[in-house]
């Protein structure tokens, strides 16, 4: 996510890994060469991002940069590359809506402007309580099950708003509400009833 | 050697080289944003895009290595598609401004979307408008003109050392920029002013000041500090508006400092314009006549043994020269021109200049630094160790004071205890110099200008010869000046003749009145306050402390007003050309002392330049052979004699201002608030360029 230099967002003054996150960077760090060690960059604002609540703060980008000796700019090109890092602070759950073509022709739009709705916020915000922040990304590449967002780590599939809703209203109160898609079909057969006679008896698994 | 056709003419060329360099080679222009010759491949902006045959579709050729049996064409309708193609895409989000952008006239993306872009645009959307960045006090931003070429960040990275600039974003959201808000540090920042292709990187104080067309270009030489760095003066009437550099591979390759870019404002304030007398205690403006008239009475009767003169840091060898002549008939052995009081040792050539060559630097392959920091005292010989250093294998040991030279050191230790054991060969780096092919070590006046001085070189010499630095095919033996003058003053002999005095002798002379006239030939580094009550004769452009101290000013020429002769650090001769005319009554230096000889009835025997240089010529024929370096003879030098323990000091604690020209300077000012004392700058946030 791109954050131009007047976006001014209150940084905490350090950062270091938790003792965990550090076995696991130094894990990170020996997939590659000892002099290579730059190539762990991304493994490594991966995990200092989960360390600090879903956001990247300057102080970990700077931290990282450290430890993989590079110029802390080179972090922050990667970083500012990738609209998987947020470079301010997000919600508990930070809901991406889908809004490449398949997504927006299956109704996409109506999924960010309930979001909006239900949550009282406006793309890129927060809610008050900390709980949930909106963004709208492109193809998540789950788009035969369109439209879709992904909360956190997991996807939701075949929205409605009322669906998404649902979804919403479950993690609000503290539960997992199942992943995948939202109306029960299975993978990604047709929403629409089988397609072939195999499951009608007929045939036979493996045909 | 692959042996490729272009646009049918076949040439062979050398290994290594990539279609757009052998394009160059039989004179086929390939334009081109982002590629650079000094700078990596970047292969990002897709303008020097060529057909290949075999190949589906046109290739980036300055990406590409030129391959044996290549077939490539530069002038299809397809690669002119392809060029038009690229501009209209490149000029989709760049603004249409240039008659306020002060790139106009000299900016690549005009020239090129005139010679090839498409003769309209397509793109009716909103531009995109990009916000102003900060990056110090000499580089001024527009970045919604910038094209993304990325040269700026290579420049930063490869050669300036400073990786602080980078490419944040993405697509549309990409910005050149150092994410951070913080004034760039590199004392060679202003180069990526030129090598920006568009209106981006512009120079702060030279905006809205003039267009390039309306300019005088003089070639001439910075003087700035000893590197001799070629540059071009841009100037419109009596007035020097813009300082570039111009191409000279042994010396400065293609860039220049920030101060030999950007001191030039000084040349305007604190002029001395007009002789001036000290009447009652006061300076009071005089004539030529009177001033002489004043000298001329209080000389008369004084014998030459208590006459003396020192020669300051940015003189030309004339007036050095003619100077030395005047004091040598008024019988006074007493000059100097070694202001800063380090212990040189005129005798011997070899023992001032940088042996090895500037050039040279890149082929060495360890290096010891003694009392010197090359990043202050001269940024390009540093930005060579830094190639160098990139190429990899260059081990650099540091003798003095430490500080982030841009490459990788050691300290060994701080003072000439460290070079005596290296010396002895009991310090490991003795081992390292001595292992390697190529040694060199490079001995700056921080370890000379200091009272054992003269022992300090003597062990240097000895840690060359030792080491293995000095060989048929090689000198590894190298003095870093400071100043532009120092070698030039060495080689016209401005120095003690038999039973004079050296700077410090003539000080305390001055102080116990042994002395009773001194002759500041631009010379204000010294400390005035140990003159005493002589009487004191300035000679010199600027209202710098010699001026303050004189009983006489007499109002010189500074390097852009005269033609005058300079030799670098290496004793490279080259010569600065006038550019603007000296302000109000101030003369060109050798006339001054010519018409004072006059005055003295000790005329000296030449009427003008080529008279004056055909007798320095006939003192040493050195001086004729410009730009050539003449390899000089190994031989002793220095004194052996007690060192003491005080660690080496750095010479220069404020590279942006060194001298009476730079210290006059605004923008030095405002570099050292922002650099040296670190207080921060910025006012532009928020703006785009398109805020009108
Ligand atoms: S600022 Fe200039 S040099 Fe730097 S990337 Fe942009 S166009 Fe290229
Ligand atoms: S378009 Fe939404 S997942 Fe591909
Ligand atoms: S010059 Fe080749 S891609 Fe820019």
């Amino acid at each position: 996510m791109s954050v131009s230099n007047s976006d001014v967002v209150a940084q905490p003054t350090s950062f270091a890994f938790s003792p965990d996150n550090l076995a696991r960077a130094q894990t990170i760090i020996g997939h590659y060469p000892a002099d290579r060690k730059a190539s762990a960059v991304l493994g490594l604002l991966d995990l200092a991002q989960r360390q600090s609540g879903g956001w990247l703060p300057r102080a970990a980008m700077d931290y990282v940069a450290e430890l993989l000796e590079m110029a802390p700019i080179r972090v922050y090109e990667v970083a500012t590359f990738y609209s998987m890092f947020n470079l301010k602070p997000v919600g508990k759950f930070h809901i991406q809506v889908c809004r490449t073509t398949p997504c927006w022709l299956r109704g996409s739009d109506d999924l960010t402007q309930s979001c909006k709705k239900k949550l009282g916020i406006g793309l890129h915000e927060v809610t008050a309580d900390g709980m949930f922040s909106l963004i709208e990304v492109e193809c998540l590449g789950a788009c035969v099950n369109a439209p879709m967002v992904q909360i956190n780590d997991d996807y939701y599939e075949d929205l409605d708003p009322a669906r998404l809703e649902a979804v919403l209203d479950a993690l609000a109160r503290g539960e997992k509400p199942s992943i995948g898609s939202q109306t029960g079909r299975q993978g990604s057969a047709p929403a629409n009833g089988q397609k072939t006679h195999a499951a009608e008896g007929g045939g036979q698994a493996g045909e | 050697m692959p042996k490729l056709t272009i646009d049918g003419i076949e040439v062979e060329v050398d290994p290594g080289l990539t279609v757009l360099q052998a394009c160059e080679t039989i004179g086929v222009e390939i334009p081109r944003f982002c590629y650079h010759e000094r700078l990596s491949v970047a292969g990002n902006c897709r303008m020097c895009l060529v057909e290949m045959e075999k190949a589906p579709k046109p290739i980036a050729s300055c990406a590409m290595p030129a391959a044996d049996g290549m077939v490539i064409r530069t002038n299809t309708p397809l690669v002119q598609k392809a060029r038009k193609g690229v501009m209209e895409f490149l000029l989709i989000n760049h603004p249409l401004d240039c008659p306020i952008c002060d790139q106009g006239g000299e900016c690549d993306l005009q020239d090129q979307a005139m010679a090839y872009g498409f003769d309209r645009g397509r793109f009716h959307e909103n531009k995109r408008a990009v916000q102003e960045k900060y990056f110090g006090p000499l580089i001024k931003t527009i970045m919604t003109r910038c094209i993304h070429c990325t040269r700026c960040v290579r420049f930063a990275t490869e050669v300036g050392g400073v990786e602080e600039l980078g490419a944040t974003g993405r697509g549309e959201h990409l910005e050149i920029g150092t994410y951070v808000e913080k004034a760039l540090n590199s004392e060679l920042s202003g180069n990526m002013i030129d090598l920006c292709p568009v209106g981006a990187l512009t120079s702060k104080p030279y905006a809205f000041v003039a267009r390039s067309w309306e300019l005088q270009k003089t070639e001439s030489i910075d003087v700035l500090d000893a590197v001799g760095s070629n540059i071009r003066v841009d100037s419109r009437g009596r007035e020097v508006l813009r300082v570039l550099p111009r191409l000279h591979e042994q010396v400065n390759e293609e860039w220049i400092s920030d101060k030999a870019r950007f001191a030039y404002d000084g040349l305007k304030r604190q002029r001395l314009d007009r002789p001036y007398l000290r009447r009652d205690g006061k300076l009071r403006p005089a004539s030529w006549t009177e001033a002489f008239a004043a000298i001329a009475e209080r000389i008369r009767g004084v014998s030459g043994d208590r006459i003396a003169a020192i020669a300051g840091d940015l003189m030309d060898v004339e007036a050095m020269f003619a100077l030395k002549e005047l004091m040598g008939a008024l019988g006074s052995p007493h000059l100097d021109c070694r202001q800063d009081g380090a212990k040189i040792d005129p005798a011997r050539r070899a023992g001032y200049l940088f042996n090895t060559t500037i050039a040279g630097v890149e082929q060495a392959d360890a290096c010891l630094l003694i009392g010197t920091n090359p990043r202050r005292e001269a940024p390009l010989i540093n930005a060579r160790l830094r190639k160098r250093y990139l190429q990899g294998g260059l081990k650099v040991g540091v003798i003095g004071p430490q500080s982030d030279l841009t490459y990788r050191t050691e300290t060994l230790g701080a003072g000439p205890e460290t070079l005596a054991e290296i010396a002895d060969g009991r310090h490991p780096f003795a081992e390292v110099l001595k292992q390697a092919k190529r040694p060199m070590l490079i001995l700056g006046m921080g370890a000379l200008a200091r009272p054992d001085g003269a022992a300090v070189l003597a062990l240097a010499r000895r840690v060359a010869e030792a080491c293995g630095m000095v060989r048929e095919d090689w000198n590894g033996f190298n003095m870093l000046h400071t100043a532009a003058a120092r070698v030039g003053g060495l080689e016209v002999g401005f120095v003690p003749e038999a039973g004079g005095r050296d700077l410090n002798g003539i000080l305390d002379g001055a102080g116990k009145g042994e002395i009773e006239v001194v002759y500041l030939l631009g010379a204000d580094e010294i400390d005035t306050s140990r003159l005493g009550n002589a009487f004191v004769i300035y000679q010199g452009h600027h209202g710098d402390a010699g001026a303050h101290r004189a009983d006489v000013i007499l109002p010189g020429a500074a390097y852009t007003e005269k033609s005058g002769t300079y030799v670098n650090t290496e004793g490279r001769v080259q010569q600065t050309r006038l550019a603007v005319f000296p302000p109000g009554e101030a003369r060109e230096d050798w006339t001054i002392v010519r018409a004072l000889s006059d005055v003295l009835g000790r005329k000296l025997p030449y009427d003008n330049l080529p008279q004056l240089r055909q007798r320095l010529f006939e003192f040493n024929e050195r001086f004729q052979r410009l730009d050539a370096v003449v390899p000089a003879n190994w031989g002793a030098f220095g004194a052996n004699g007690a060192v003491d323990g005080a660690a080496f000091r750095t010479p220069i604690e404020n590279f942006y201002m060194t001298d009476p020209i730079s210290r006059a300077s605004e923008t030095m000012a405002a570099c050292t608030q922002i650099y040296v004392l670190g207080e921060q700058g910025g006012d532009e946030q928020g703006m785009t360029g398109t805020n009108g």
